[in-house]
């Protein structure tokens, strides 16, 4: 079974998750900037960070035959320390001709603060400007509906941004059909705690359909399955969803999307 | 799928949730102390699942969602407990 892992933190993973993800058939890993789960102290770690991503992830993941994308930004959790976020964003432009870089992510919200929108923002607007795709991360449980109404609106009010070319990520099933109706792609995290479980993001398939939807694992330093897309393509199967349609859902709709980036390449 | 279908596959696991539901219940009862605006969010949401109204999954994480559409002044923490709470004043 052929797949693509469009959303996962491998700096946060050991070698052996590579492994299983290439016996398992991933054929590209993309991996998003996110929170390290403690608070970077200064631009210079992010600039670190970005050198991980940019030189060290991709050659950690070719040595499994794997290969690796991602994006960049400085994530909500960090946000709202404008001061420091407006250091980061000033360096992100320095990496965006780097040959893995596809766009601008993960940026969005966390508590719905004012900060963390000024800071979208200006994400956005380094987006509009750099013809850059954008990945979005949704907020957490009680947060996710309210935080992807803002979402929304902030890249709705910029009429630079093409819906076409951004993914709202971690949708369940309050938030798809608001993401899917506005235009946007729509990206379903599989977690065993939070965000949805196989069975529900099928559900979802089954009543949304398989346009501009794909399906991630965000794995990465805490409880999460870097096999759940594989997974979940497993279950489809037990469902009576046809090859192609699996096919469709775990390779070729993240492809597509990511494709729109000249530099996403599986040659 | 057929409805039997879908009881082949899913029932026995959603029997087991369904137990550990009551169980967490039971546990919460057993428990000393004053409950927070969790549970009342959680019972509010459990509502939900014996409605005849479809999209029951959506209607649960409604419940649980903040319905305000103002951002808030200034995140204090990062982390999301599952359950809005109600800030007085």
């Amino acid at each position: 079974m052929r797949y693509i892992e469009p959303h996962g933190h491998m700096v946060s993973r050991v070698t052996d998750d590579y492994i299983d993800m290439a016996t398992a058939g991933c054929q590209a890993v993309c991996e998003p900037a996110f929170w390290a789960g403690f608070d970077r102290s200064s631009v210079q770690g992010f600039y670190d960070y970005f050198c991980q991503l940019t030189e060290h992830e991709p050659k950690r993941a070719a040595k499994f035959g794997l290969r690796h994308y991602t994006w960049l930004c400085i994530n909500p959790k960090e946000s709202e320390d404008t001061k420091l976020a407006e250091e980061v964003v000033s360096i992100i432009p320095k990496f965006l001709d780097r040959p893995t870089v596809l766009g601008i992510g993960e940026i969005g919200l966390n508590k719905n603060s004012k900060n963390e929108i000024k800071v979208l923002e200006w994400h956005i607007d380094l987006a509009a400007r750099q013809d850059q795709l954008i990945l979005v991360h949704t907020p957490h449980l009680e947060d996710k509906l309210k935080g992807t109404r803002l979402i929304i609106d902030a890249l709705k009010s910029d009429r630079r941004i093409k819906p076409e070319r951004v993914i709202i990520d971690h949708v369940e099933e309050h938030t798809i059909k608001l993401v899917l109706d506005a235009g946007f792609w729509a990206g379903m995290t599989l977690y065993p705690e939070s965000k949805c479980t196989p069975a529900r993001a099928i559900d979802m398939i089954e009543v949304y359909g398989h346009e501009r939807l794909w399906m991630n694992s965000a794995c990465d330093w805490g409880v999460s399955v870097p096999l759940a897309v594989p997974r979940t393509g497993l279950e489809m199967k037990k469902r009576g969803h046809a090859e192609q349609a699996i096919d469709r859902m775990i390779y070729q709709n993240p492809v597509q999307f990511m494709s729109q980036c000249p530099k996403f390449t599986l040659a | 799928m057929t409805r039997q279908q879908v009881l082949d596959l899913y029932f026995m696991d959603t029997r087991c949730k369904l137990i550990d539901l009551a169980a967490f219940l039971d546990r919460i009862d057993r428990a000393e102390g004053e409950a927070d605006f969790r549970l009342n969010a959680f019972r509010q949401a459990l509502k939900e699942l014996d409605g005849k109204e479809p999209q029951r999954a959506k209607q649960v994480l409604l419940a649980f969602s903040d319905p305000t559409t103002k951002p808030i002044a200034k995140a204090t923490t990062k982390a999301a407990c599952g359950a809005f709470k109600e800030v007085e004043g």
